[in-house]
């Protein structure tokens, strides 16, 4: 009980986030406008407000992150078992918190310009990265669930943020009505699983399963199909995709950049744990359904988006596919495959960042533009925008030497290595399909009819996150060893124990 | 901590302890139901429209029954279902305070004090204000 | 234990019969009272169980809150429900076909159900004895203490939440008449007060 000597140090980062997002939050409220105004949807004063709001939470996120990296990368559980702290969950903190803070920068302007900026944007947003970091440290299902829940619960909110846009609205009704019918499959599969089990706790689970894993009895079978089906909603891989376009489209831009890195990372990652951890035993039963779901969402990615006008659509069924190859990494289920994941989802994050930025400058005469054929021209219009996109979409198709490539490797080499062949031929045909639609855009910005200009300037702080991250994913490959190295340790950590 | 058929003995004699609930919902249930039934069989009925329509102080009714309330409502309402389960969150602690400790004191403030804080954004918000 | 197994079946009837009405009934309301009843009967189904504290919870919390705010809903949004309900013949197939296939499995799950050995002894706290020690007091002693993680957890969600309908709901109204305790306070005399002299048979 209380006299157990609790450890909070592994768990500090996520105290401090949690405690500075409360205090941002009474900041915001207690230093915005009074009375009358601060109930009315929209007026000057909150933009005022939401603006510094907003630095400061990027400011903590930035400490936050460094806090994450001076921990040391041994193994630690704590709070009788419910959260773990290892280099695995350090990798995968610090590329959530990079996520968040990155779109929170390119948030600020566009909120402004479209009248949608409050403070409670920036502090949802650390809430929902509390919520992240807790799923990634969770070592039992009942902190699983409530890190996935504190996380949706805040991103249903953001996703409907612009309340009086019916298509943000939609955005959020539907996300939530099925991120809820998700977690109830995730909580469903889990009672199944402690049922059979009696507990709730990784380490343990795993022990139970690795005793029993020659013959596994159904109901595990089914505790287990049911939770990765919840966490492939979480995902959005196919076939459990069908809220990603929808809430792509609808919500508003910053939120949709936000969606698309640091959530999806922090479930790729959760879900990674929950394989490899407590089911590692079961890799026999579970590659299958990773497998084709792998094998769905890089179809899926690759064919539906095709036919798409709307760029964020697009982006939509690009993170649909991106899904599916990091997922490759998975089904091979050793140590290099998971490195793989691992670096996926981290060059995934600087050129869907990088892109997202390109997508918040499209907008002429104050009005924000989404249709790929607004990007007609740029190349004379406005080159460096058009390099950097360019870059983005060369990379996410795979082409050498550019980041993107490196990250379907180090997934399709473990794939190959542990014989999934077939996997890895239809990954490289889904790329080569995908690569269609990726150099479309390229084609029509650098070959077709220059449109009307779009608005300039863009806002220092958007230049230097989109500088930033394109010449990560231009040249990472001068340099790829500190990620590489840091990915491949935060495997070895999930295999160690 | 005991066999199972010790736990299973104490479970029974907790149930037991139910018994008068059990026989109270059973009688009332009864009851209602021989009101109904009764009124239903001896009283005469002789229905017809004028009867059956609604009474509104002598008038035809305005509108329908059902108003479209305001989203005002549901805002009370769900602010209320927080402070609720926070509440529910209360008991056990109330019950055990004596045994947990000072770590299972501040614990539990602390959690109070993340519901106060949400307290105060909404009060200062004007989430709490009427007409 | 005639008695258990009799209150078992009632509460069970009952719980399914309202579960159905709930999707079945015309009337949203209806809805709503049956999905209380339905609650009571779940609630019941807890105590048989030896789960008090459970049962008492979902009475208070269920019934007391969630269902006035499903009643609340519903009265809110003018929706047709006959047009709502237009689609369910249409759904009803591939609607039934996955329930259908969602209880094959179950009854593949209860038919073949085994529990791990180890089972037992792998809950991390034994289940204690419930004529020893209350179900309220049992909770207690764990809640706060081993799960504080989920417990501070919990706080954060609820925290959420009650942003997150601040920031979806709430708008400026006209004509609200707000209190400031500044400003009452810093009244002084000469703002509220004003001497004047009468002439007499003057008037004001």
């Amino acid at each position: 009980m209380g006299e157990n000597g609790f450890n909070f140090m592994p768990a500090w980062p996520e105290l401090f986030l949690a405690v500075g997002g409360m205090l941002l939050l009474m900041i915001g409220v207690f230093r915005g406008p009074k009375g009358r105004e601060a109930a009315a949807t929209w007026s000057p004063a909150h933009a005022i407000n939401a603006r510094s709001v907003t630095w400061l939470a990027i400011g903590l996120l930035v400490i936050t992150a460094f806090i994450v990296s001076g921990q040391p990368i041994e193994r630690s559980v704590i709070f009788a078992g419910m959260f773990v702290s290892d280099a695995f969950s350090i990798f995968a903190k610090l590329l959530i918190l990079l996520g968040s803070a990155l779109t929170l920068i390119l948030a600020i302007d566009y909120n402004e310009r479209e009248q949608m900026a409050r403070f409670e944007y920036a502090v949802l947003i650390l809430f929902a990265t509390v919520g992240m970091m807790a799923m990634v440290s969770a070592n039992d299902l009942i902190s699983l669930y409530l890190g996935l829940e504190l996380q949706s619960l805040s991103l249903y909110v953001v996703a409907a943020f612009r309340r009086d846009s019916l298509q943000s609205t939609e955005a959020g009704l539907k996300y939530f009505v099925l991120g809820a019918l998700s977690s109830g499959m995730l909580l469903y599969g889990a009672s199944l699983v402690y049922g059979f089990a009696g507990t709730t706790s990784f380490p343990g689970l795993a022990a139970i399963v690795a005793d029993q894993a020659a013959e596994a009895p159904l109901g595990l079978i089914f505790g287990l199909v049911f939770v990765s089906a919840g966490l492939a909603f979480k995902v959005a891989a196919a076939p459990f995709h069908m809220w990603t376009p929808d809430v792509y489209e609808g919500s508003p831009t910053p939120v949709t950049a936000f969606f698309s890195v640091a959530p999806k990372i922090a479930a790729t990652a959760l879900f990674v744990r929950v394989m490899i951890e407590p089911f590692g035993a079961l890799g026999d039963q579970w590659w299958q359904i990773i497998w084709v779901i792998s094998i769905l969402s890089m179809g899926l990615g690759a064919f539906a988006a095709i036919n798409q006008t709307n760029i964020k659509r697009l982006m939509a069924y690009s993170s649909i596919g991106h899904i599916g190859y990091a997922l490759v990494g998975l089904v091979s289920g050793d140590e290099t495959g998971v490195r793989g994941v691992l670096t996926y989802v981290a060059i995934y994050l600087f050129m869907n960042v990088a892109t997202f930025a390109v997508i918040l400058c499209m907008r002429r005469q104050g009005k924000s533009v989404e249709r790929i054929d607004d990007l007609s021209g740029l190349a004379t219009t406005q080159p460096l925008l058009a390099a950097a996109l360019a870059i983005c979409m060369f990379s996410m198709s795979g082409i050498p030497p550019l980041a993107g490539f490196f990250g379907k490797l180090y997934v399709f080499l473990p794939a190959i290595a542990a014989g999934y062949y077939g996997l890895a031929v239809i990954g490289v045909l889904t790329s080569v399909v995908s690569a269609f639609y990726y150099l479309r855009v390229v084609k029509i910005m650098y070959f077709d009819e220059p449109a009307p200009a779009f608005d300039q300037p863009i806002g220092t702080a958007m230049c230097i996150v989109l500088a930033g991250t394109s010449l990560f994913t231009l040249l990472f490959f001068v340099y790829p060893a500190p990620l590489l190295g840091a990915a491949a340790v935060a495997a070895a950590a999930l295999f160690a124990g | 901590m005991g066999t199972d058929g010790d736990v299973m003995e104490g479970h029974l004699s907790m149930l037991r302890e139910y018994l008068p609930i059990l026989l109270f919902l059973g009688i009332a249930t009864g009851l209602s139901a021989i009101m109904v039934i009764a009124s239903l069989i001896v009283a005469r009925q002789h229905p017809d429209s004028e009867k059956l329509s609604a009474y509104e102080c002598g008038f035809e009714a305005f509108e329908d029954a059902r108003h479209k309330f305001d989203v005002r409502f549901y805002l009370v309402a769900i602010l209320f279902i927080i402070f609720d389960l926070e509440v529910a969150f209360l008991f056990p602690w109330a019950v055990t305070l004596g045994e947990i400790g000072l770590f299972g004191f501040w614990s539990m403030v602390v959690f109070l004090g993340v519901l106060t804080i949400g307290f105060a954004y909404e009060w200062r918000k004007g989430a709490l204000e009427w007409e | 234990m005639l008695i258990h197994a009799l209150c078992f079946y009632l509460f069970a009837a009952i719980l399914v019969a309202s579960a159905v009405m709930v999707i079945a009934a015309r009337n949203p309301v209806h809805s709503v009272l049956f999905l209380i009843l339905g609650f009571f009967n779940a609630a019941g189904l807890f105590v048989l169980m030896g789960a008090e504290f459970l049962a008492m919870i979902l009475v208070v919390v269920y019934v007391g809150a969630v269902a006035v705010l499903f009643l609340f809903v519903v009265m809110m949004l003018d929706v047709d429900f006959a047009a709502l309900r237009s689609g369910f013949l249409r759904y009803l197939p591939i609607g039934g076909l996955i329930g259908l296939i969602l209880l094959a499995e179950l009854a593949l799950i209860v038919g073949a159900w085994s529990f791990a050995p180890e089972a037992a002894s792998a809950s991390q706290l034994p289940i204690p004895d419930p004529s020893q020690i209350s179900n309220t007091h049992a909770l207690g002693l764990i809640l706060y203490t081993d799960y504080v993680y989920a417990f501070q957890m919990s706080g954060l969600i609820l925290l959420v939440a009650m942003v997150g309908a601040i920031v979806l709901t709430l708008r400026e109204r006209e004509g609200v008449r707000r209190q400031d305790v500044s400003r009452q306070i810093n009244r002084t005399r000469e703002q509220s007060i004003e001497v004047v002299k009468v002439p007499t048979r003057g008037g004001v």
